[in-house]
């Protein structure tokens, strides 16, 4: 039975929604584990570092009825699942009344955008420079060069971000050190505007592709070594068929398949790897926004930013999830 | 060495074919000069053991051979075109126009995420060019009514077909531009009994109807007796007997090929299974002279020394065997025969 | 397969190569002595070495701050910004913004890091092996539970929990942190064992024991366990690899051990100090190229044991 079923939708959804509710339990049981008020903690964490908090006590009597923190536990738990159905963050403590969805909305688009572009290159490049390690007609030289350019595989991506910060940015000032578009600029749909994306940009995708393309690459090698053993290559062999044609139809279309699955699984570490790159570079995406809560113990900001985070990986994953049996016709989903 | 069939002319000859395998130890001889021809319209079985090289053979005719596989030497002429020494490009143009490849399509040989009507229609575009999509689905439609697939396997994956199924699919491809030339390597060896007999009609109905010259390979006998004209018996690399099939079951005159056919279980009488125990030899250093010598119930002296030369002891039966020796006007005797054999 | 009385003469084909024509492969051939796992377990030992014993000859002392005179640069150079300032012996790394001395940072931050990767890498595995058993071998509800609940935990991505964590509990050792990081560490290694166990399970040597009465757990151990070393081997080292990325990732966030020198730690302190601006790339740099060569090392010995267990990898790379 080919394609999707109705179970196997269902299925993946119901995964989806628990990854989520797991996560959205967890992240909201960490801080009620910690002895004590989390609010008053908050605050009398932020006093500590600013010296005086206007109103503390009216912020911290106006948060817990807000919040409802002093109704009992099970009873805030709900309101807080609720909440999160909403979006509904609360309000970030450094930036008093702003409320937590709205920094999120404002960087979100700009890491997705990162994100989605990174993520293409890396894997596009990767399986591609993998496909071609194998492929016979691949001139000598490439085949030898490739895994020189490998060799950044797995380092942290922070590393390579401040590797390529100082070297093209600061030495060479080919490209801007910090942000996602230049400072004075208004955020349009206009010619200027986009190529200082881009520009600001570049150094940012470039430390993620480069420290992620080099897994692809090995398992794309593995993957094509193993289908040219297979038989279906040499009756392909037999057959006469163009060399491009095999390639691609015979080769690269069974080879992918297994990294389309492996893909979805790194799609976490990919994640975490471009906060920490947005926080080198200062881009306006969520890194940024983590980084300057952590720095101001901004817990509600951390708590949201995070969960959305983990929200966007989950629903990457279940598309990926729902993609597949399009193209992997072996794949039967009959119920269990 | 002449092969008497002077109706008929070879449309594929054979000529010392080395295929040698490397390993860190040496060369593995698979295929270790080999000779026959192939006359238009036969059907030539090529039998053997594990091991003895057939397949080998098989894909070194078909210039498909991998490495570490190598072609060491010899010559294989299609129609009188040498094939070895071309280049892939000029390669193309023979391959599955003049010589097609029925593999064992029960195993993986359909490539999995693609229709079978798919499957046939690359080759039949690469060969012929950009066909209109009606034609090829008619032409396809009729291939598999040929072969005995239903309409409805035009769009199906092979891994919703049964073993017989992908077998014909894989038949009914290998015919879909009428080559001159079909090897079959193992094409029923994966199938169970039934399955096989349907099969093998198969190819039986699809040889007659295209008058196709077919080298078939196998290993098992009883199954070869039905399909093929000819019989050409392998051990360790080395053809040892080439014979029409009648002869080669009725007497055999090669003592590997008895052995062969005394192992065919019979229905009618009871007789004890001989189990022998397959090639004895390491393949990369094999014994100077016979190749046989070490199982041969028959060895004798010369057997150590020199290799027995292919001859031809009857109007086309050829056995490589000191057991053979020519008289003066032409005929053979058996020096068995003679008193006082070792 | 019998030889037999062969001579020593090879066959009269020329086309033929025998053994010694080949070169002498025999005894060095066993694929243990790969070059990229020696060379892998080379670099890492080296390193660890090198953070061992540096302690003998390097005052350890000098990565607390105000040890040392403030920023200067590697023996040999001079820096212009804010003042002429030129490296000596007595750093010859160079020392960063609160005068500690970098060379004793990454003799302390070298062998930190590894405790982090190995400490958090058996404590996943451990429960990995637990899990991936139980999974394999008991089946039923079981499996369909922790199936589920490792796939949920492979999808979150661990960074993001592990920040809301740290930034709750600050102060910590590298215990703690490397045990926090095992939390994220067990569903690779459950579904490896998992899928490792299920293949096994319905193998000859396992049918047998079953036969004879053997109890489960013995059969687990005795049997299957053996088995699974090589991939155990590979996954520990996979997994102290992600652990290690892991750590450095809470560390340049600043939610790393404080009071403890750290690699990842250092190099927090160098964005927090402007070092790029600075151009005092020695406090960032010197860091991120040991990091770096840790990490070359660690995969290399990956690649290394994947070309031990799939061979075919290997004829295609030499």
């Amino acid at each position: 039975m080919r394609g999707i079923t109705l179970n196997y939708f269902l299925r993946r959804l119901g995964i989806f929604f628990l990854t989520i509710w797991i996560a959205g339990t967890i992240i909201w049981l960490i801080p009620h584990l910690a002895p004590g008020d989390p609010i008053s903690a908050m605050v009398a964490r932020l006093a500590s570092r600013s010296g005086f908090v206007e109103n503390s006590a009216e912020i911290i009597q106006g948060w817990k009825e807000r919040f409802g923190l002093n109704d009992s536990l099970p009873v805030q738990y709900v309101r807080y699942l609720g909440n999160l159905v909403h979006l509904d963050f609360g309000y970030s403590m450094a930036n008093f009344p702003t409320p937590v969805s709205e920094l999120i909305n404002q960087a979100l688009p700009w890491t997705i955008g990162l994100l989605l572009i990174a993520t293409m290159i890396t894997f596009v490049l990767g399986n591609f420079l993998g496909a071609i390690m194998v492929w016979r007609r691949t001139p000598r030289m490439i085949k030898y060069l490739i895994p020189v350019g490998m060799m950044f595989t797995s380092l942290p991506s922070i590393l390579a971000a401040l590797f390529l910060a100082y070297v093209f940015s600061f030495l060479l000032n080919w490209f801007p050190l910090i942000g996602s578009y230049d400072m004075g600029m208004k955020p349009g749909l206009n010619g200027p505007f986009i190529l200082s994306v881009i520009q600001h940009g570049t150094l940012p995708a470039l430390s993620i592709v480069i420290v992620s393309f080099g897994y692809w690459t090995l398992g794309m090698r593995g993957m094509m070594i193993t289908v040219e053993g297979e038989d279906y290559m040499s009756l392909a062999r037999a057959k006469g068929l163009g060399p491009f044609y095999m390639l691609y139809r015979y080769m690269v279309r069974n080879a992918i398949l297994p990294q389309i699955t492996a893909f979805a699984i790194t799609l976490g570490t990919l994640i975490s790897g471009q906060v920490l790159v947005e926080y080198a570079f200062s881009y306006q995406g969520m890194g940024t926004v983590i980084y300057n809560a952590i720095l101001n113990q901004d817990y509600p900001v951390i708590q949201g930013t995070s969960f959305i985070l983990i929200v966007v990986t989950a629903l990457a994953v279940l598309i990926i999830d729902l993609i597949y049996p399009l193209i992997d016709p072996r794949i039967s989903y009959g119920a269990k | 060495m002449s092969q008497r069939n002077n109706q008929k002319k070879p449309i594929l000859e054979v000529r010392d074919l080395r295929v040698y395998y490397e390993t860190p130890k040496g060369d593995v001889l698979a295929v270790d000069g080999i000779d026959f021809d192939l006359y238009e319209g036969e059907t030539l079985g090529l039998v053997g053991e594990s091991g003895s090289g057939k397949s080998t053979a098989a894909m070194g005719i078909l210039q498909l051979t991998v490495p570490p596989g190598r072609i060491a030497g010899g010559q294989v002429l299609l129609e009188g075109q040498s094939l070895l020494g071309l280049s892939e490009e000029q390669l193309r143009e023979f391959r599955w126009v003049k010589l097609a490849l029925i593999p064992q399509g029960a195993m993986n040989s359909l490539n999995p995420t693609m229709r079978v009507s798919d499957q046939i229609k690359d080759v039949i575009i690469a060969h012929e060019g950009k066909t209109a999509q009606k034609e090829l689905k008619e032409r396809i439609l009729e291939l598999l009514s040929t072969v005995g697939l239903p309409g409805r396997v035009y769009d199906l994956y092979p891994h919703e077909l049964s073993g017989g199924m992908k077998q014909r699919a894989c038949i009914a491809m290998a015919i879909a531009l009428n080559p001159t030339v079909i090897v079959a390597d193992e094409a029923t060896s994966a199938l169970d009994v039934v399955v096989q007999r349907v099969v093998a009609q198969t190819m039986l109905k699809v040889k007659e109807k295209l008058g196709v010259s077919m080298i078939m390979i196998g290993h098992d006998m009883g199954l070869m007796a039905q399909m093929v004209d000819r019989i050409a018996v392998m051990y360790a690399g080395k053809i040892v007997e080439i014979a029409p099939v009648r002869d080669m079951f009725n007497d055999p005159k090669h003592p590997y090929s008895r052995l062969l056919i005394d192992s065919v279980p019979s229905l009618k009488e009871r007789k004890a299974l001989k189990i022998t125990e397959g090639i004895t030899h390491d393949p990369r250093n094999p014994p100077p002279g016979c190749i046989f010598q070490l199982r041969c119930p028959f060895v004798m002296d010369v057997c150590r020394k020199d290799a027995p030369p292919m001859q031809e002891v009857k109007p086309g039966q050829l056995v490589a065997c000191h057991l053979y020796k020519a008289n003066e006007d032409g005929s053979f005797i058996n020096v068995r025969d003679v008193v006082g054999n070792t | 397969m019998a030889t037999a009385q062969i001579q020593e003469s090879g066959p009269s084909n020329p086309a033929v190569r025998t053994a010694k024509q080949m070169g002498r492969f025999n005894r060095w051939d066993t694929p243990w002595l790969n070059t990229k796992l020696l060379l892998g377990v080379g670099i890492i030992a080296l390193i660890l070495l090198f953070g061992i014993f540096g302690r003998l000859f390097w005052d350890t002392k000098l990565a607390l701050t105000g040890k040392s005179p403030l920023n200067l640069p590697p023996v040999g150079l001079t820096t212009t910004l804010g003042g002429k300032l030129t490296g000596t012996w007595a750093h010859p790394l160079g020392t960063e913004s609160s005068g500690r001395d970098m060379l004793a940072l990454i003799i302390v931050g070298a062998p930190n890091s590894f405790l982090i990767g190995i400490i958090a890498s058996t404590v996943g595995m451990g429960l990995g092996i637990l899990l991936g058993f139980t999974s394999g071998f008991v089946g039923g509800r079981a499996d369909d539970i922790i199936r589920l609940l490792s796939d949920v935990a492979i999808t979150i991505p661990s960074l993001l929990v592990l920040i809301v964590i740290q930034s709750l509990l600050r102060q910590v050792e590298i215990t703690t942190i490397a045990l926090l990081i095992s939390l994220f560490a067990w569903p690779t290694p459950t579904r490896l064992i998992r899928a490792q166990v299920l293949t096994m399970r319905e193998s000859g040597y396992v049918q047998m024991a079953k036969l004879s009465g053997a109890s489960t757990f013995s059969i687990m151990f005795r049997e299957i366990m053996p088995n699974l070393i090589p991939y155990l081997f590979a996954s520990f080292i996979g997994n102290a690899t992600g652990a290690i990325l892991a750590a450095v990732g809470l560390e340049t966030l600043g939610l790393g051990p404080q009071r403890i020198p750290t690699l990842g730690g250092t190099i927090y302190f160098a964005i927090q100090g402007a070092a790029l601006l600075r151009n005092m790339w020695w406090w960032w740099g010197i860091p991120t190229l040991l990091l770096a060569i840790m990490f070359v090392g660690l995969l290399l010995i990956n690649l290394g044991f994947d070309e031990i267990a799939n061979p075919r990898l290997r004829q295609s790379s030499q």
